[in-house]
């Protein structure tokens, strides 16, 4: 056991965590941040992923141990003033979200794609967010809602 | 596209999206497991066996572990098809595939629990076993069920028509044999389920990733022999589904038996492995296509035969083989159609229904063979279908009902689109064009649990607030109906549909529905909400002709206004009328069913009502490759498709079905495949079973066609599953097109490629030589 001290979606937070405890299990468990999805089991599907000091890493092969003094942020911590952030708002309203399983890990990744490429051309978005795997959309809603978040027009 | 409703017809987002956005979407693993137990399945580690012995006894004494049970606890089978409930949610005296589940833990946390398992003594005496429909079916083959001998699950033959007359009267006469790999729907969200007994009030609830809730309700009865009344099903938010969850699992059961028998709450939720064993996936097919056609295109004869190897138990197999057979017809006209079709049982976990159910391999082989025989003729690929067209109204030579008839028009647009005739041969070596065409059922007309209720019950409640409630069992799973009942309703009753919330599969508060399969619910779905919102129409109608001392038919409602026509009046506001109508009866709930008339529930030859359907959906799509002749890769550079739905009634959503049928056909014929080693499923893993990512998914651009049917909710029929049919073979086709290769499996993997290649080269190089 140890005590972390991560910063989660700004707000400070202290557990006593066990050594082995994945960060994914921390998140949904521990702080019922249930957002953040299990969809393979491990490291293969993109669903868990989460921003760790502003980069997109998977939440399930993460030990939560390893997130003392980080800053997490999880799909939780995207609305701002109750309304939906501009990559959430995209995906709500150009169907980049069928059954919405993948939905928070892709946004996530699509969030730090923003922040290092704001207006990012379909082969960056499809590098960037080649480790999120959807089974619904095919991907072309998908793209297209990042292109529509990131203000480069439909 | 027709004419566009001011609501049901506008691409809409969905009604739930603001949550799936937000990570609040509940689904089954996001419940509160606070004061759950965690339930671990222990599995069979042979393919084929005998259970000698099975001891729980030091796994019960551990600590923390509060209940164990076995196939001992579950004397009664289940399975979807009343006639074939051959399985056992926990094993008895036999196993049949390496995985099936033996015996089940609850305890306090998922370490016990699997320390648990490691205490269960299971001795099994090993049988040999069937990997392949070959091996099953050969003499003297270990049998898996004693009851069917040869290992036959079903065995169908059908003829329709004088195929020896249409073969003998055929220019062209070809036959070639195909073998289509197993496929799994992957879809994102492993198993899970929380089962939650009061031994109080002997009550159950269930919490599952099910898509069919009613099913999962009645086989918990069945196999926990409780009454249904005393249980609870309930469907929260669920990650795709594509047929894996279109019949009960054995976990959903297994989770209830371990909360009965601790008396509290069990969650059991499946690692993506296990969500594999699973399975129910598409079954591996060999299919043995024969064609005769005329020097004109036209059809003259089809012989078909299909062998699926089916997995361990029955599950929808008996559906899926007459499948097979039935959706030959409904395309095109053909005058004469031969199938035989064995479905076969293997020491492998069980398939099922997949999106596209039992009409994918089939529509490869006939699509693939009869492009060839286009090209042997010097024929178009595109002329030769549209020497073949329907016309509707008609039925299919084996009875199935044809209303509404969109395929022309699919194939001009993505004729034109795609610039078939200016590119198509003129693209460069290495690169090519392929085109298919498909179709698919808009709901089974008879259902496989015939009950003789309607096929679809949707309710309304409006109330004080002026708000509508729309109760409905039709499970979302992504693909959009909730949106779709808010949108039909709000149609018809002409209002804002934000003043509708729909609430969905409880079953101790919403209507009976049969579930989220065969591409059912916005036709049947669909149609019940229109007729519970005329209803309610209507008494607001006579409400408002009341206080306007009008003829009711002279009242015009649109707007969330009321007004006489042509009156001088001034117009009622909703809040006026809602309160007139209260007024008189409180509470208004009104109820609009859906039933399939007798005439589309198929023909009368035995298995004729599989197939049968209010209406198909028709597609045809184009598609552009690029094959690396060094490493034998295929990329897709871009897909044309055409679906003719009827009628958009969420233009949106159905862009969104057309893609992700689109997409999920192309890992079909491109990557996925389930593999077996022994028995030990090597694919178990999304990277090892071949999902396709972002990075080699092609732009897909979308053609809605919208012939209306007449029996469709506003004309509409399916846009899910027909355009999924129609890419592994317009992918091959392209892939022929491209270097001259014509291949007969899938997928088609980069190694399966190069050594067709170098086959190619080999051969090529020899009869230079000689």
């Amino acid at each position: 056991m140890r005590m972390i001290s991560p910063v989660i979606n700004g707000e400070e937070c202290t557990d006593a965590v066990e050594d082995n405890l994945l960060l994914i299990d921390y998140l949904r468990r521990n702080r019922r941040l249930t957002g953040t999805k299990q969809g393979c089991d491990g490291g293969e599907c993109g669903a868990c992923t989460v921003l760790i000091d502003g980069r997109p890493r998977l939440a399930c092969i993460t030990l939560a141990a390893a997130c003392d003094g980080a800053e997490i942020e999880t799909i939780e911590g995207q609305k701002r003033g109750g309304r939906l952030s501009a990559l959430q708002r995209a995906f709500h309203e150009n169907l980049g979200t069928q059954c919405g399983f993948c939905t928070p890990g892709m946004i996530m990744a699509a969030e730090a794609l923003l922040r290092r490429v704001p207006d990012p051309d379909d082969a960056q978005i499809r590098a960037a967010l080649g480790g999120n795997l959807c089974r619904c959309t095919g991907y072309v809603k998908i793209i297209r809602s990042v292109r529509a978040a990131a203000g480069g027009g439909q | 596209m027709s004419a566009r409703r001011a609501v049901a017809g506008q691409p809409s987002p969905l009604v739930d999206g603001i949550e799936k956005v937000t990570g609040e979407a509940v689904y089954t693993a996001d419940l509160d497991t606070a004061t759950c137990l965690s339930g671990r399945i222990l599995r069979s580690p042979v393919s084929h066996g005998r259970i000698l012995r099975l001891d729980v006894s030091r796994a019960r004494a551990l600590d923390g572990v509060e209940a164990v049970v076995t196939g001992e606890d579950c004397p009664r089978s289940y399975g979807v098809i009343p006639i074939a409930m051959n399985e056992y949610p926990l094993a008895r005296e036999k196993v049949r595939y390496r995985g099936e589940p033996v015996a089940a833990v609850a305890a306090r946390d998922a370490r016990t629990a699997e320390r648990a398992l490691a205490l269960i003594t299971l001795e099994i005496e090993e049988l040999p076993a069937c990997y392949t429909s070959a091996d099953a079916r050969a003499a003297g083959a270990p049998l898996l069920h004693e009851d069917r001998p040869g290992n036959i699950e079903r065995e169908v033959h059908h003829e329709f028509g004088d195929v020896a007359a249409g073969f003998a009267r055929a220019d062209l006469v070809r036959e070639e044999r195909f073998r289509c790999a197993e496929v799994n729907h992957a879809q994102m969200e492993p198993h899970a389920a929380l089962a939650e007994y009061d031994a109080e009030r002997d009550r159950l609830t269930l919490h599952s990733v099910t898509q069919v809730p009613y099913y999962v309700h009645l086989m918990l009865a069945r196999c926990l022999d409780m009454d249904t009344s005393r249980i609870r099903v309930v469907k929260p938010f669920v990650g795709g589904g594509f047929g894996a969850r279109t019949e009960t699992l054995n976990f959903e059961i297994i989770a209830a038996l371990l909360a009965r028998a601790t008396g509290g709450r069990v969650m059991m939720r499946l690692s993506r492995e296990e969500t594999f064993i699973t399975h129910r996936g598409r079954p591996e097919s060999e299919v043995l296509m024969r064609i005769g056609i005329g020097r004109d295109g036209r059809l003259c004869a089809v012989h078909c035969e299909v062998t699926q190897r089916g997995g361990a138990y029955a599950g929808y197999g008996i559906v899926s083989i007459l499948y097979a057979g039935a959706l030959l017809h409904g395309l095109y006209d053909i005058p004469a159609v031969r199938y035989d079709g064995w479905r076969v049982y293997t020491n492998l976990p069980p398939c099922g229904a997949m999106r596209g159910h039992g009409t994918v391999n089939v529509r490869h082989a006939f699509e693939c063979l009869l492009d060839r025989m286009a090209r042997e003729l010097g024929l178009d690929p595109f002329a030769v279908r549209r020497a073949n067209l329907l016309r509707a109204p008609t039925r299919s030579l084996n009875d199935l009902m044809i209303n509404s008839y969109g395929l022309k028009e699919c194939l001009d647009r993505v004729e034109k689109a795609s610039g078939w005739r200016q590119r198509r041969g003129r693209l460069g070596p290495g690169r090519g064009l392929g085109m298919a065409c498909s179709h698919y059922v808009s709901g089974a007309a008879k259902p496989v649990h015939w009950t003789g209720e309607p096929h679809a019950v949707v309710n309304l409640k409006l109330d004080f607030d002026g708000g509508i409630t729309a109760l409905t069992g039709a499970s979302d799973i992504g693909q959009g109906s909730t949106t779709m009942v808010a949108l039909a309703a709000a149609e018809v009753l002409g209002v804002d549909p934000g003043r509708i919330r729909v609430v969905v599969n409880d079953s101790v508060i919403t209507p009976k529905d049969n579930g989220s399969y065969s591409s059912r619910v916005t036709f049947m779905v669909g149609n019940a909400t229109i007729e519970a919102a005329k209803r309610l129409r209507a008494i607001l109608i006579a409400a408002a002709a009341a206080k306007l001392d009008a003829d009711p038919g002279d009242i015009e409602c649109a707007g969330e206004t009321f007004s006489v026509q042509g009156g001088e009046q001034s117009a009622l506001s909703f809040a006026e009328v809602v309160r007139a109508a209260l007024a008189d009866e409180g509470t208004i709930t009104v109820k609009g069913t859906f039933t399939c008339p007798p005439e589309a529930q198929g023909g009368r030859h035995r298995g004729g009502a599989v197939g049968s359907t209010m209406g198909f959906s028709y597609a045809a799509q184009v598609v552009e490759v690029a094959v690396d002749a060094d490493t034998g890769r295929i990329t897709v550079e871009k897909v044309w498709a055409a679906l003719d739905c009827g009628y958009a009634i969420n233009p949106l959503a159905v862009e969104g079905q057309i893609e992700g049928s689109v997409w999920m056909g192309m890992g079909q014929a491109l990557s996925e495949e389930t593999r077996y080693l022994d028995g030990l499923p090597v694919h178990a893993s999304m990277l090892n079973y071949g999902v396709p990512s972002m990075a080699e998914s092609p732009d897909i651009e979308v053609h809605i066609v919208e012939s209306v049917d007449p029996l469709g909710p506003f004309g509409a029929k399916e846009a899910g599953e027909g355009a999924l049919s129609g890419f592994p073979p317009a992918l091959a086709n392209a892939v022929a097109d491209a270097i001259g290769l014509d291949m007969n499996v899938l997928p088609l993997t980069p190694d399966r490629v190069l050594d067709a290649l170098i086959k190619a080269r080999r051969a090529a190089r020899r009869k230079e030589a000689s």
